[in-house]
């Protein structure tokens, strides 16, 4: 069968309102990014390589750090699960969650609990769960899903939210304006706040050397959901380990700067286990659920780098594709070279139905400059797309290649081919002798053919 | 087996069969500092300088910091009941009112809340504030003023030398600015559910 990827029929049908505010919105700050990392470090290379180092070292030690970091959160009177897959994470949080007589209660930002679908769960067993994020709040009511890791409503624009939150009841009336728009959703969510019964969060890092766990926002959401909520619940993928406390100066200032261009995200949050006798504010009870959610196949893998990365966005940005398709075009929670990595992997049964997203890719390269762990994802998507030849599932957009080995092999015929080809320059595309070679022309502008010239040369070249 | 074993049983195998295991790396935290924003001599006029670069402002005295809420309309607030015999005369004069309880029922009654930081890292212009010194985290979080008051003594040069000094506190954050999103479009905005204004009063 031969057809369109479905990322390139994804990427055809989004609107042009939704492909400019995420092209703008991708590009935006790119620059600014870069500038800053090079301003502040003579040598940002070293730091991003030393990071890589880091998270490899845990991961390649996973199961050392893993029981280290549980035994160093029990210690601190934590309670601490594990949940093989995204169905029991689910189950082991709505039994938290009843165990304490949770009804209702506010979310972090979480990409793990996404990539569950954590949300619909609960909500279908009871228990109002309210996204505090700005962006995940407008997500959760639009009933839509976030196309952007660090802005997950990089698709929308400020008209779309004001009539969301018109209709939604959050506002009275339409105002487009995106100072009101977060001064509604300010005075909207900290009721529900004040009104909660547990917090929701994922963890940025978990250190194993002291168990303490970090959260960064820039809102302030996390901060404010845990204050007055009497249990926290972290859901937290098993890679997000890292050794030791003091690796923090790393990770930290790479985040900042590669999501969001910030020397330091505003609020770093520093959890040790539940609030101190005598402490107003802060959880009592406090749970970790460790998800493994097909990490351990992706460490597996000969992919396994992709367990280093921690969702700073800036790969999305920089991609040509992603700045085209949108997030949404990659089907799964993580869009971008990190998901046309991550996705076909973790969701490791859909990997036929994903195998187009590593084909996804222009093989550029600025995901891997970008990325802050030092991520080869140009390499790793090329061992996906040979995963997939040798799974034999064929991309449909790909033209056969028999025909040119044919052809390459018989020089009689490519002497012939290089001579015809010099023709086809003069005819339409619609004459193009095979039909995915048609298809293939029909989407792209090739220069003029200017082949078979090599063989006069050379065999007259003694005489010139 | 339980999930916990059988996800470790799953890692110990995969890892044993990793090739080139990588040592778990050694260096100099000064990679991580960023000369920059470290130039100068004076800490607090360093920490200073970075909260300016991150919205932030510095204050030296307790009237500064009165004269700011007053002219900004900021007239009733939360403050630190350890704080108030050294900032309350100051407020007062300025005709500004205070509460040393934070009362949940009441959280927008609070336009301005004083609190005590336990540090600040002069590298990022940030605020620390530790569960085990603060005598509530709403009254830092819910009024649109945070005003922290700081120890000079207490300013950490960079990030690192702060994490080294993290202690055993139950609950830790730093604040490095006011609160913000770009959510929208892409435009900055400050305020979102935390304060708008971050001040850091420097005794």
């Amino acid at each position: 069968m031969i057809g369109t990827q479905l990322i390139d029929d994804y990427a055809r049908r989004i609107s042009d309102e939704k492909q400019a505010s995420v092209l703008d919105g991708a590009s935006a700050g790119t620059e600014k990014r870069y500038q800053v990392l090079h301003r502040d470090y003579g040598d940002p290379d070293a730091l991003r390589r030393l990071a890589g180092a880091i998270k490899d070292h845990t991961l390649q030690h996973l199961g050392d750090y893993l029981v280290q970091a549980e035994k160093a959160l029990l210690a601190r009177g934590v309670k601490v699960h594990f949940a093989a897959t995204g169905d029991e994470a689910k189950e082991t949080i709505l039994g938290i969650l009843r165990g304490h007589g949770v009804t209702r209660l506010t979310k972090s930002k979480s990409m793990a609990a996404e990539e569950i679908h954590l949300n619909p769960y609960l909500m279908e067993n009871g228990i109002e769960c309210l996204e505090s994020d700005l962006g995940e709040f407008i997500i959760q009511l639009d009933n839509d899903v976030p196309s952007h890791i660090v802005k997950p409503i990089i698709h929308k624009n400020r008209r779309e939210i004001a009539k969301t939150f018109r209709r939604e009841g959050v506002a009275d009336d339409y105002n487009d304006d995106p100072g009101t728009i977060t001064r509604r959703a300010r005075v909207f969510l900290r009721k529900k706040y004040m009104e909660a019964q547990a917090c929701i969060t994922g963890a940025n890092f978990v250190c194993a050397d002291s168990g303490r766990m970090l959260l960064v926002t820039n809102e302030g959401n996390s901060r404010f959901g845990m204050a007055p909520a009497p249990v926290h619940v972290a859901l937290v993928g098993i890679e997000k380990l890292v050794p030791r406390e003091r690796d923090l100066a790393v990770f930290l200032n790479l985040l900042g700067r590669s999501a969001t261009a910030q020397q330091l995200t505003v609020y770093t949050e520093f959890i040790n286990g539940p609030r101190a006798p005598g402490q107003p504010d802060g959880p009592e009870h406090m749970h970790v659920v460790f998800m493994d959610n097909g990490r351990t196949d992706v460490l597996a893998s000969n992919c396994r780098e992709i367990l280093r990365c921690i969702r700073c966005g800036a790969c999305q940005n920089v991609c040509p594709i992603y700045r085209q398709a949108s997030g949404h075009a990659y089907r799964t929670t993580y869009g971008g070279p990190i998901g046309a990595v991550l996705s076909p992997l973790l969701f490791g049964d859909r990997f036929p139905e994903l195998a187009d997203l590593p084909k996804a890719s222009t093989l550029c390269g600025a995901c891997n400059e970008v990325c802050p762990v030092n991520i080869p994802i140009p390499d790793l998507l090329l061992r996906l797309r040979d995963k997939a030849k040798r799974e034999g599932i064929h991309s449909p957009a790909a033209i056969p290649m028999s025909p040119f080995a044919t052809l390459a092999t018989s020089p009689s015929l490519w002497r012939t081919a290089m001579t015809m080809s010099n023709a086809m320059n003069h005819l339409p595309v619609e004459v193009a002798p095979v039909k995915p070679l048609q298809d293939w022309l029909g989407q792209r502008t090739l220069p003029p053919f200017r082949g078979g010239q090599f063989r006069k040369w050379f065999k007259n070249r003694d005489r010139s | 087996m339980s999930a916990r074993d059988s996800i470790l049983a799953r890692i110990r195998t995969v890892t044993a069969a990793i090739p080139a295991k990588v040592p778990l790396p050694d260096y100099d935290p000064a990679i991580t500092h960023c000369l920059p924003r470290l130039e100068g001599d004076d800490l607090t006029a360093v920490f200073a300088r970075n909260l300016g670069n991150v919205n932030g402002r510095a204050m030296r005295s307790a009237a500064e910091v009165a004269r700011f809420l007053s002219d900004g309309g900021y007239r009733h607030g939360y403050c630190d009941p350890a704080l108030h015999a050294v900032i309350g005369p100051d407020l007062a004069a300025a005709g500004l009112t205070v509460e040393t309880t934070y009362d949940r029922g009441r959280y927008d009654d609070y336009q301005f809340g004083i609190t005590r930081a336990s540090g600040a890292i002069a590298e990022s212009g940030t605020i620390i504030l530790d569960d085990n010194q603060t005598s509530s985290r709403l009254a830092a979080l819910s009024p649109w003023v945070h005003v922290a008051v700081l120890d000079a003594a207490t300013i950490h040069r960079t990030i690192a030398d702060a994490l080294a000094a993290l202690g055993d506190s139950p609950n830790v954050i730093w604040a490095t600015g006011p609160s913000k999103t770009a959510d929208v479009e892409g435009i900055l905005i400050e305020g979102v559910h935390g304060p708008g204004e971050q001040i850091a009063l420097i005794l």
